[in-house]
């Protein structure tokens, strides 16, 4: 887009400027939007889970502007802040939280180069802004002056802080198996049936993915880890003391990060924006056809990867209605004695079996994941091609390092 | 100034110095059951101590019933164990009947039987829900609750009120039993009876729920005792004690003829005369899954006594009778008795002095005992640990406070 306002005779940075805030605004509305279908959809499933109907009204049928009309309530009540309350902090904390869980959204890719910024190391760039989002709880946690707020923000701490690493090992897997960091690329690697998903990669990757989804569960606070926010222990946890637009940023903070790493588990192991079946291919569309084709082959991609997400989210939403809530310890130990063993475990496994059993066990089950192009080297940027190697070898022992250092050793000279 | 630091052993140690922290849980929160006001000392997730504060549901009740005769204060005995309000009638009616050395016939005694267990397993139905709301699952506390209307329904039809009802009273109960209400009642319990399976997979034998519960507020056999718990409380310390079979021969009458096992565990075994899930290897007699494990028991034993009751309820071919009037004169001395309640042993206390108006009333609530254990529990626990305890004590702040 910014290239096409470049030829209008825009200049470069105004262009650049006007390109990011349109990607922006669409970003925005995708978090927004989709916390307004997941509020409903959590509300209309845990009704349904416990025997109930859920809203049933608004909106005419099945409730479906219940959120929009909260969301609207919540915007006509007071402004309320605790006395003693560290003013700036307490302001501050909701949007840090907010902007942590957009901005990972960035990079992440709805469908071939439907993307806010392509990035190579977009599972790096995801992880590691996702992680940011603890810095807003902490904050409200601190600056409420509240002691159950206080409480909420610690427990989020820590257990955030410990499943990065599990969460950290899992998500190397699919970049060790793919050779590099960017999402498109992984995602692309996965193309075809739905046997060349890294979840059925080889068994590792199987058994990976599973710990991927409870440290996912977990790092985005939803039950059973729900500790930051338990409510019958910390009445509400971090945001006790938050009414009105703040509390619902942390609400939309919390619903965007279930989607992303729904999405981000879509993408590593689930194919990301491929289907089961490769319909497009088989119909003979693809990207080169001509333009008409290629929408409609993005705009299956992005059905395929919303509906991918979706799956998850909806799965999380149904774990959470069914179990108790761990404690404090267990949820520590689940992570330390369990999923980061587990998960380490399951990286070697992965890495052997990519360096003797490339091609897995049946011929044609997997395709090896040998000679491809990495995505940044002929991204938009309009890298030549030939300024750097453009074949990366990305199987064996050497993907155990990730493409991150080979990145940066080769990132162009700008 | 830098030679204290040094000399003080804890800063060397840790570096660090942490301090503890005194929180309120209550009265306005979310887990204590009602009004319930627990301080803690905490350091960081560690709770040192607990120190329950009571008195916010404090309507001097019992001063009202030295001023109204016993058939006007059943209205007040509905408002202390409210989700057990059936029980609570029943307590006082056989206090002031003890007092005034009147029985009642034998289809009162099977109606106050069948009522008083249907209620029994209404305010267990609370209990669980409650409980599993209390280490953070939702959805069973629903369903108890659409069991539990289902036993409110049944009650509205027989008394016309779905919480404080008021219906067994002195000399019997206010009205008889509406026709097509047993049939009614055994549909319910056909209904019922499958989905307490439900339950056990949900929470009894959910891996979590064990996790949470088992070996978390070990109540010791000898400190249960000591601290006059009665009850589920008692019972889930591996104490076999039960006042509908070990009460007073007024109480125990009642059941006389009866077949019911008292759900506690003995010799190592729960009673067998259902199919219960198997005891999980990690728990430890008296902690908090025993506590509701006793409780799931008895609201089986609660069914099988409601199912003997229809039938011999349905038998008794003569009138119900009619309950004393209100304001009978009380012939002067004192009566008490305990009945077992849902949440342990209710004891009233009656003195007539010859009026209609008894000089003095007195309440003996369960939960007070049972909820005096908390400080005990809590030492060195977690913070998530304190609803996991307090809960499976089941108290009603009504009960309490009075």
């Amino acid at each position: 887009m910014a290239d096409f306002l470049i030829g209008l005779g825009l200049p470069g940075w105004l262009a650049w400027s006007i390109a990011a805030l349109v990607a922006a605004i669409l970003l925005l509305n995708v978090i927004a939007g989709g916390a307004l279908v997941f509020i409903w959809a959590e509300r209309k499933i845990a009704a349904r889970i416990q025997d109930r109907l859920g809203p049933t009204r608004t909106g005419g049928r099945f409730g479906w502007l219940q959120s929009l009309a909260d969301g609207i309530k919540l915007l006509a009540k007071e402004d309320l802040m605790p006395e003693g309350a560290d003013g700036l902090l307490f302001r501050l904390a909701p949007y840090v939280s907010f902007c942590a869980s957009f901005c990972a959204f960035i990079a992440l890719p709805f469908a071939f180069d439907v993307v806010g910024q392509r990035l190579n190391v977009g599972v790096f760039f995801v992880v590691a802004v996702l992680g940011l989002e603890v810095f807003g709880v902490i904050l409200a946690g601190y600056a409420s002056a509240s002691k159950w707020s206080l409480f909420g923000a610690m427990r989020e701490a820590a257990q955030v802080v410990s499943y990065e690493v599990p969460l950290g090992m899992c998500v190397v897997v699919p970049v060790m198996l793919a050779g590099t960091m960017d999402l498109v690329t992984i995602a692309e690697k996965q193309s075809g049936w739905m046997s060349n998903w890294y979840l059925f990669h080889d068994p590792f990757t199987f058994v990976i993915f599973w710990i991927y989804v409870t440290c996912a569960v977990a790092s985005v606070n939803r039950a059973p880890f729900d500790l930051a926010e338990a409510e019958s222990e910390l009445v509400a946890g971090f945001h006790t003391e938050y009414s009105g637009l703040r509390w619902s940023f942390f609400f939309m903070a919390e619903y965007g990060s279930m989607f992303l790493v729904s999405a981000l588990a879509a993408v590593l192991f689930l194919g990301g924006w491929n289907g089961p079946v490769p319909v497009a291919q088989l119909v003979g569309l693809s990207e080169g056809t001509g333009d008409s084709a290629a929408y409609f082959v993005r705009l299956l991609g992005l059905a395929n990867l919303i509906g991918k997400a979706t799956f998850g989210v909806l799965l999380m939403m149904w774990v959470r209605w069914t179990l108790p809530r761990l404690r404090i310890d267990q949820v520590m130990t689940t992570c330390l004695k369990y999923c980061t063993p587990i998960a380490a475990v399951m990286f070697a496994g992965a890495m052997f079996w990519q360096l003797f059993l490339p091609g897995g066990l049946l011929p044609g089950w997997s395709r090896p994941a040998g000679e491809i192009r990495e995505g940044w080297l002929e991204g938009p940027g309009g890298l030549p091609a030939t300024s750097a190697p453009a074949v990366v070898r990305s199987a064996g022992v050497a993907a155990a390092e990730p493409s991150d250092s080979s990145g940066l050793a080769k990132r162009s000279p700008r | 100034m830098s030679n204290l630091i040094d000399d003080d052993p804890r800063i060397i140690e840790f570096d660090v110095r942490t301090d503890e922290m005194l929180v309120n849980m209550g009265p306005q929160h979310p887990s204590t059951h009602g009004v319930l006001r627990l301080v803690l000392r905490t350091d960081g997730e560690i709770v040192s101590e607990t120190e329950p504060h009571i008195g916010y549901l404090h309507r001097c009740a019992e001063k009202i019933g030295e001023n109204v005769s016993p058939r006007q204060w059943i209205p007040y005995t509905d408002r202390l164990d409210y989700l057990a309000a059936m029980n609570m009638n029943l307590g006082w009616a056989l206090t002031v009947e003890k007092l005034m050395r009147h029985g009642v016939g034998e289809k009162a005694r099977h109606l106050r039987v069948l009522i008083a267990e249907l209620n029994r397993i209404a305010s267990h139905l609370v209990g669980m829900g409650a409980y599993g709301l209390d280490l953070g699952t939702f959805s069973p506390f629903l369903y108890a609750f659409r069991e539990r209307e289902k036993i409110l329904d049944l009650f509205e039809e027989a008394c016309g009120a779905r919480l404080t009802y008021s219906y067994i009273t002195v000399g019997g109960a206010t009205a008889d039993l509406p026709s097509g209400w047993l049939q009614k009642c055994e549909a319910f319990l056909d209904q019922f009876e499958p989905i307490i399976k439900e339950y056990h997979a949900l929470l009894t034998t959910n891996a979590i729920f064990v996790k949470r519960t088992a070996g978390v507020g070990v109540l010791s056999r000898e400190m249960a005792i000591d601290y006059g718990c009665s009850g589920p409380v008692l019972r889930g310390s591996g104490v076999d004690q039960d006042m509908r079979r070990d009460g007073e021969s007024l109480y125990t009458g009642m059941y006389d003829g009866y077949a019911f096992e008292v759900a506690v565990q003995k010799d190592g075994r729960y009673p067998r005369d259902h199919t219960y899930p198997s005891v999980p290897k990690e728990v430890v007699l008296g902690d908090c899954w025993h506590r509701f494990f006793v409780r799931m028991l008895e609201v089986v034993q609660s069914m099988d006594l409601v199912r003997q009751s229809i039938d011999r309820y349905a038998a008794c071919r003569e009138p119900l009778g009619e309950p004393l009037k209100l304001a009978e004169k009380l012939p002067v001395g004192d009566a008490y008795l305990e009945t077992e309640a849902p949440k342990g042993q209710m004891g009233f206390y009656i003195v007539g002095n010859g009026t209609s108006i008894p000089w003095r009333v007195r309440a003996r609530s369960s939960s007070f005992s049972n909820l005096s254990v908390t400080h005990e529990l809590c030492r060195g626990c977690l913070i998530a640990d304190v609803p996991a305890i307090v809960g499976s004590l089941d108290i009603v702040m009504g009960e309490i406070d009075r």
